[in-house]
């Protein structure tokens, strides 16, 4: 038979006990819509993870650091290239010379320490991190109350808002709801904080160097000095300190330049000794912003012939990818099994419409019905239930994807916090859905259609 | 009336040979023999009434002419083919093509209008639609059912339905018209109007008619040959000069 004969004759018996078969397709769509409601939430999250990261602009950033720092760390870098003790120490010269390869738009020293804070006479340990003007657009910043730093070199800070809570003096409870950063930044917008901290001084003046059989030009010094400097508070951020945000994981911050004028002690300090006495900074890492985000790698490729360490986004977002491969795996099973139980129900229609039908498959194997004949024919009728139910059940499944949304935005309102929408059916996910509905219709099929084509015409005509 | 008088075809090809025919098959401990070593020929051209009481093996017979069945034993040819050694896929061919089939009980599928029962066959025949439509407005033209072609079977008569039933066993233009008690379910003046159908297929078409009835009187009436069947065997084979055909022919001549 021809597949358009096909499709009526299947179409028309399908017509003829609409009731039975309209259930079994609403099985079949619930089913196709379980599974587009699990994968669209996959894809939806999925799609979420990667604005999100997107927006923090750590996609397009490339994290420097030396290899001296990874001694004995086992890392592949290490086994391949020039020995830790031996590679390129991560200097301003080289901060430079990273800021001057091609699609890199801003290269600058990650600045971090720990230190002390007084605020009304009290004192408060806690981490401080340099930004770089560039980090204003950053949506870190979306939330923050006040404005960012007035310059790059200004004596302002700008205050995570759980450490404005600190200098409050509230401590909040667990299962509290989230401060709210508008209180907080009435009472802190425009005081100050006098910050101290350890300055690293090149020795002004050699002190007569002891002697001994080194040789004096070997021997070299730093100071470390305890500063003060006050700092106004310009801002309060809305930010999550246990957000994944590189240079943003602190709770308060400091213009670069003024940060970097500074001479704070670093880490680094006390094994580069020479350098740091020279006054020439040696940073722990460099953060290179490249310009376009599809160069990553090429930036990192480049980065890595110089002779640094490097790691970026793209790194995790390898394993990130990973994890969603599991996640949609595991949903697409589970959505799965609805259509399975669908399946179930198209065999069970299919074998009571041959007990129904089996004169009629008598009669048309009388007249000239060969077995695939008939066997096409309840092929197609268990397919066309399976395309439409396809068709319906994608349609739930977006339908039930909308209200889940709406539902949540409206739940996320009541908490205050932005709308998101993690809910997505892409194209693929509405022709696979189909598809894979169709095929697993026509698995259902198989055992029916062969029984049907089997069947004995003589007996069959003989029932009434 | 001055219709030419009919003489039983004596020369001629064989169309159906059956040498030795048996079908068996066991309905729990028991063996039933339904044809028992049945040989009949039939001529092209013929119209045969295979005649006996229920059980006599008659519709077995017609079965596995039609190739519906298979002997258990003996052969089946029909038109040069032998049956028994085509394959379910060359079977269903040779009833799409060869022989064509009217049962008691019409045999028309509920759902479908009168137009689509009849161009069923070409569907399975993969003819093209365009053409389905004249071939099966004409073959409802021929049994007097144009006017009816959008019906069901169910808004019809009894012999409307038969009429379509004879419809679609002409569609596909075959030899061989097989006809299973094709007045049984009819009364006696609608039973003559299928049967002078049937006549005419064989007359003006020259198909070969092989019609099973329990209706002795009906057989001598149509057929040119009866052949008795009891308990599965041959009883008696012999020829007729039908009634219908002697009755045309006085009342010529009166």
């Amino acid at each position: 038979m021809k597949i358009p004969d096909l499709a009526e004759l299947a179409l028309r018996n399908l017509r003829e006990s609409v009731l039975r078969n309209s259930l079994t397709t609403v099985g079949i769509s619930v089913g196709v819509a379980s599974l587009v409601a699990m994968l669209s939430l996959g894809t939806g999250l999925q799609q979420l993870f990667s604005r999100r990261l997107a927006k923090s602009g750590l996609f397009d950033t490339v994290f420097v650091s030396s290899r001296r720092d990874q001694r004995g760390m086992g890392r592949e870098e290490e086994r391949n290239g020039t020995p830790p003790g031996e590679s390129r120490i991560l200097d301003e010269p080289a901060r430079r010379e990273i800021e001057s390869l091609p699609n890199i738009a801003e290269a600058y020293p990650d600045i971090r320490f720990t230190t002390e804070l007084r605020y009304e006479d009290k004192s408060h340990l806690t981490t401080i991190s340099a930004l770089p003007s560039s980090s204003k657009s950053n949506d870190a910043f979306d939330g923050m109350q006040g404005s960012f730093f007035s310059s790059d070199t200004a004596a302002e800070v700008i205050l995570q808002k759980s450490f404005a809570e600190e200098l409050l003096g509230k401590t909040p409870a667990r299962g509290s709801p989230e401060p709210n950063v508008a209180e907080l930044s009435k009472p802190l917008l425009g005081q100050e904080l006098t910050m101290r901290y350890a300055q690293r001084q090149a020795a002004p003046t050699p002190t007569p160097p002891p002697r001994s059989s080194e040789g004096a030009g070997d021997s070299a010094a730093y100071s470390v000095v305890s500063r003060e400097q006050k700092l106004k508070i310009v801002g309060i951020a809305d930010l999550d300190p246990e957000s994944m945000r590189g240079p943003t994981r602190a709770k308060v911050f400091l213009p670069l330049n003024l940060a970097e004028s500074l001479h704070v002690m670093q880490p680094t300090d006390l094994r580069e000794v020479s350098r740091a006495a020279n006054d020439q900074p040696v940073y722990s890492s460099i953060s290179a912003r490249v310009k376009d985000p599809s160069k990553v790698q090429a930036v990192e490729d480049a980065i890595k012939k110089m002779g640094f360490s490097t790691f970026s986004i793209l790194d995790a977002s390898h394993s990130l990818q990973q994890v969603f491969r599991v996640l949609y795996a595991f949903l697409g099973i589970f959505g799965s099994l609805a259509l399975a139980v669908a399946s179930i129900g198209i065999v069970n229609t299919l074998v009571m419409a041959i007990l129904e039908r089996r004169r009629e498959i008598g009669i048309m194997k009388a007249i000239g019905a060969s077995d695939s004949d008939v066997k096409l024919l309840f092929f197609a009728e268990a397919g066309a239930m399976g395309i439409l139910g396809g068709i319906f059940g994608v349609a739930l499944g977006w339908a039930i994807g909308q209200i889940i949304n709406f539902g949540t935005n409206i739940w996320l309102k009541s908490q205050s916090l932005p709308p998101e929408n993690f809910w997505a059916v892409p194209l693929w996910l509405v022709a696979f859905s189909i598809l894979f509905a169709f095929v697993v219709s026509l698995i259902s099929g198989l055992y029916p259609a062969g029984r049907a084509a089997k069947l004995d015409p003589v007996q069959a005509l003989r029932y009434e | 009336m001055t219709a030419a008088p009919v003489v039983p075809t004596t020369a001629g090809t064989i169309a159906i040979r059956s040498e030795n025919l048996s079908r068996h098959y066991r309905m729990g401990e028991a063996l039933i023999r339904a044809v028992d070593g049945v040989s009949l020929e039939v001529r092209s051209g013929e119209f045969v009434a295979l005649l006996g009481s229920s059980g006599s093996g008659k519709s077995s017979v017609l079965n596995l002419i039609a190739g519906l069945d298979r002997p258990t034993s003996g052969s089946m040819i029909v038109q040069d083919r032998d049956l028994a050694k085509l394959s379910r896929e060359e079977l269903a061919k040779y009833r799409l093509r060869v022989v064509g089939m009217v049962f008691q009980s019409f045999n028309l599928i509920a759902s479908m209008t009168l137009a689509e029962n009849v161009e069923l066959p070409l569907r399975f025949a993969e003819v093209d639609r365009s053409q389905r439509e004249k071939l099966s407005q004409d073959a409802l033209e021929r049994v007097g059912l144009r006017s009816r072609v959008n019906h069901r079977p169910s808004e019809l008569s009894g012999g409307e339905q038969q009429r379509a039933a004879l419809a679609r066993a002409l569609i596909n233009r075959p030899k061989i018209l097989l006809a299973d008690e094709p007045t049984g379910n009819l009364d006696s003046h609608t039973g003559t109007e299928i049967m002078d159908i049937v006549r005419e297929f064989n007359r003006d078409l020259g198909m070969t008619v092989v019609m099973v009835t329990h209706e002795r009187a009906l057989a001598e009436r149509y057929a040119q040959r009866l052949i008795f069947l009891a308990d599965g065997k041959l009883l008696d084979d012999r020829c007729n000069t039908p009634t219908a055909v002697r009755a045309e022919v006085q009342g010529g001549q009166s």
